[in-house]
């Protein structure tokens, strides 16, 4: 029945919504990449020697490696000289101490986003370290965590107070070889943010990060770093809005999470990239490299992640479970509409004894849209009776749409088990028609499907990011009718 | 109430409705009998609106204005309900949500106000005890891994929360065992009221058993070729849809 097959396409139809550029001067480094402009950048934000040295080892290991190809996705050339490394919006010098200080303009830009800082911090509790192209602008709620001996700020700070702690840890989860991707994020990255829980603290609050890119041409390449101390817990948000633009970006990210014995990290993603528009121009290449590692015993990290940007998105969020006990988990909804594409995943790899591992993915394509789940379970020699869950479901709306599925599973230890299911579905007509015959209009029958279809992981995700991932998700799927 | 003339519904380049004229009335209960392939579901789904159907000729009018013309959704606020052959699994969703955002879609549509989680609860929970539905299905998703009487009574449970003006129930009956089909239409006779109408499409006769219709008609290639009271599906059931093939060719 084409007809209808068409009015879903064009439901599946709507402007991006977030579309908009904030006009604030940059301080941007012409395009062009070599050893000067990594001198550059370290030089511009007074790095200590041992950083511009690993910079450069980063750089000149990525000189020597390829593209990784394996993915199932279509990638335009990148031309690397042609995207500008450094970009920070022009405030006030020493940069803003209060929201007071703040370009105006900057909280206007959250405003139309719908985080008002001020109030979302206060009302929810909330510390928001807010991320507008590559240096930090606001950091709320500093005093409150400091009192818990809790540090969370941008990481060029934390390069400049803790350089001990940053030398220890930055590069020990990933590390400057470890993909072409990373290794490019290694040598040029300017900022992103870093969380420090000391031994035995409950970090009182969920910390939150917004990104935004928004200078044109400028690749973004954040850097994070969470280390939670024995015994500590912390639960981190980030989520990504970006302004409409023709020109691909690309944001190669890279997180390390290191949680020692008892620890628990928490690490919930919304991302809501510019995803390209219905033909396929434009769009964030979102290749971010995420990884925890569960070091000591008994030990536990949870990637949550609700995916609806970026044109291109090649992301593996992943868990070393050394310790042993040690758990990890992998909740993702991946959303994938008009020409985007997405070959997302976790690696579980256990090595400790008795770890413990459960990946549940959700893939929604729509539109044109190609959706691939890629994850790896690898049981070590060493982990014994260690066992992994996994759970792949895969909706599709239209008949243009694809899914597909890549689950790779090592096992060198007998008493280890691993378990997978998966499960393809379509949006029916008959769902559709269900949901109209009682009353309810086409756009809310879709995002009810939708979030159903979700639920599993939206359970995961703290309250107050669980409604906002529902709105993101309606968003990403619907249009208005008429 | 409705009006059904002349109607002419095709599939692709296959006619299957030739010539439908029916009116119902308010308190009126008509049952649609006949033979696979006659027409029955196509009937039920062109007055609920389900895409893909072309209408090539007639009209639908509903309390006197053009049914057709209207979506879906606006023939459920308008207070159309279709009973589904085959109710749709809606994983995730629960059940008690799905139905409180139906009826308040229906609600506002109305300038009603929109009734409160509490209301709601209590007014669900009576109408399941009268379709006797299981509270414990009220918190499941909708219709995922309910067995087919639940499905069906599930259905039921919907219409009575929904209160429809007119409701269709397309092969309520299929699927069910005697007990199921029992409770099924003790749901459907309690609903029964003056202002309400109801239509049955059935194959077979034993559900009007159960609910004693006013009206039977019998549907046969796209046409309805006899129509009588509660007798003519007592006579089809004794001698066959054939019968009428035969008596049409005479």
């Amino acid at each position: 029945m084409p007809s209808s097959s068409e009015d879903l396409q064009s439901h599946l139809r709507k402007d991006y919504e977030h579309g908009f550029t904030t006009d604030v001067e940059s301080d941007t480094l012409p395009p062009g990449l070599d050893e000067d402009v990594i001198r550059h950048i370290s030089h511009m934000k007074h790095e200590p020697d041992f950083l511009l040295e690993w910079r450069l080892e980063a750089y000149r290991h990525w000189l020597t490696q390829r593209e990784p190809n394996w993915a199932k996705l279509n990638i335009d050339p990148i031309d690397y000289q042609a995207i500008s490394y450094y970009s920070a919006p022009k405030t006030s010098k020493d940069g803003p101490k209060s929201l007071d200080e703040v370009d105006p303009k900057l909280l206007e830009t959250y405003e139309k986003l719908g985080i008002p800082l001020e109030e979302r911090a206060a009302l929810a509790g909330v510390a928001v370290d807010a991320v507008f192209d590559s240096v930090s602008v606001a950091t709320t709620f500093k005093d409150k965590l400091s009192k818990e001996g809790i540090i969370f700020c941008p990481f060029s700070e934390a390069v400049q107070n803790h350089p001990e702690l940053v030398q220890r840890y930055l590069g020990s989860v990933v590390p400057t070889t470890d993909n072409y991707f990373a290794s490019l994020n290694s040598a040029v990255f300017t900022d992103g943010s870093f969380v420090y829980i000391p031994k035995g603290v409950r970090c009182p609050m969920e910390l939150s990060t917004y990104f935004r890119i928004n200078a044109a041409n400028t690749g973004q390449f954040e850097r994070t770093l969470i280390i939670a101390e024995a015994g500590s817990y912390v639960s981190y948000l980030e989520g990504c809005t970006a302004p409409q633009r023709d020109e691909n970006q690309l944001h190669a990210a890279v997180v390390e999470l290191v949680a020692l014995e008892d620890a628990e990290i928490k690490y919930s993603t919304v991302q809501n990239w510019y995803p390209g528009d219905e033909n396929g121009v434009g769009g964030i290449y979102n290749f971010v490299t995420k990884r925890g590692d569960c070091r000591g015993d008994n030990s536990k990290i949870s990637w949550t992640q609700v995916e609806t940007g970026s044109a291109i998105t090649w992301k593996y969020p992943s868990c070393l479970l050394r310790g042993d006990n040690s758990v990890g988990e992998f909740h993702s909804i991946a959303v994938t509409n008009h020409h985007q594409q997405a070959d997302t995943g976790t690696k579980m790899v256990h090595l400790g004894k008795n770890t413990r591992s459960t990946i549940v993915s959700k893939g929604i394509s729509a539109g044109q849209a190609q959706n691939a789940y890629r994850g790896l379970v690898h049981m070590g020699k060493n982990a014994s009776s260690a066992r992994n869950h996994t759970r792949c479901d895969s909706l599709l709306m239209g008949d243009r749409c694809g899914a597909h599925t890549f689950p790779y599973m090592e096992v060198k230890n007998p008493s280890a088990r691993v378990e997978h299911e998966a499960t393809t579905s379509r949006i029916g007509e008959d769902q559709l028609f269900y949901c109209r015959q009682r009353g309810i209009s086409e756009e809310d029958a879709v995002s009810m499907i939708v979030n159903g279809f979700c639920k599993e992981v939206f359970r995961e995700l703290p309250m107050e990011f669980a409604v906002e991932a529902q709105n993101l998700l309606a968003l990403s799927l619907e249009g208005s009718i008429g | 109430m409705l009006e059904i003339s002349n109607l002419h519904v095709s599939i692709g380049d296959q006619t299957i409705l030739k010539g439908i004229d029916l009116t119902v009335k308010p308190g009126e209960v008509h049952a649609i009998m006949g033979p696979n392939g006659s027409g029955k579901s196509t009937l039920s789904h062109v007055l609920a609106g389900r895409e893909g159907y072309e209408v090539i000729e007639g009209s639908v009018r509903y309390e006197g204005k053009d049914l057709l013309g209207l979506s879906p959704e606006a023939r459920a606020h308008a207070g159309i309900f279709l009973g589904f052959q085959y109710p749709v699994e809606i994983p995730g969703v629960n059940n008690m949500y799905f139905l409180k955002a139906a009826i308040n879609a229906r609600r506002k549509a109305n300038g009603l106000k929109e009734l409160d989680a509490f209301d709601f609860i209590q007014m669900a929970k009576k109408k399941a005890g009268l379709v006797g539905l299981d509270e414990s299905l009220l918190q499941r998703a909708v219709n995922e891994g309910f067995s087919g009487g639940e499905k069906k009574r599930n259905e039921i449970f919907q219409m009575a929360v929904l209160e429809p003006q007119l409701a269709i129930l397309d092969e309520t009956d299929s699927g069910l065992d005697i007990d199921a089909l029992r409770i099924v239409a003790e749901g459907v006779n309690a609903l029964r009221d003056p202002e309400r109408a109801v239509i049955l499409v059935t194959h077979y006769q034993r559900l009007l058993d159960y609910i004693v219709p006013d009206y039977v008609h019998v549907l046969s290639d796209g046409r309805i070729v006899r129509s009588g009271g509660r007798e003519l599906a007592l006579t089809l059931e004794e001698k066959g849809y054939g019968w009428l093939k035969e008596a049409a060719a005479t």
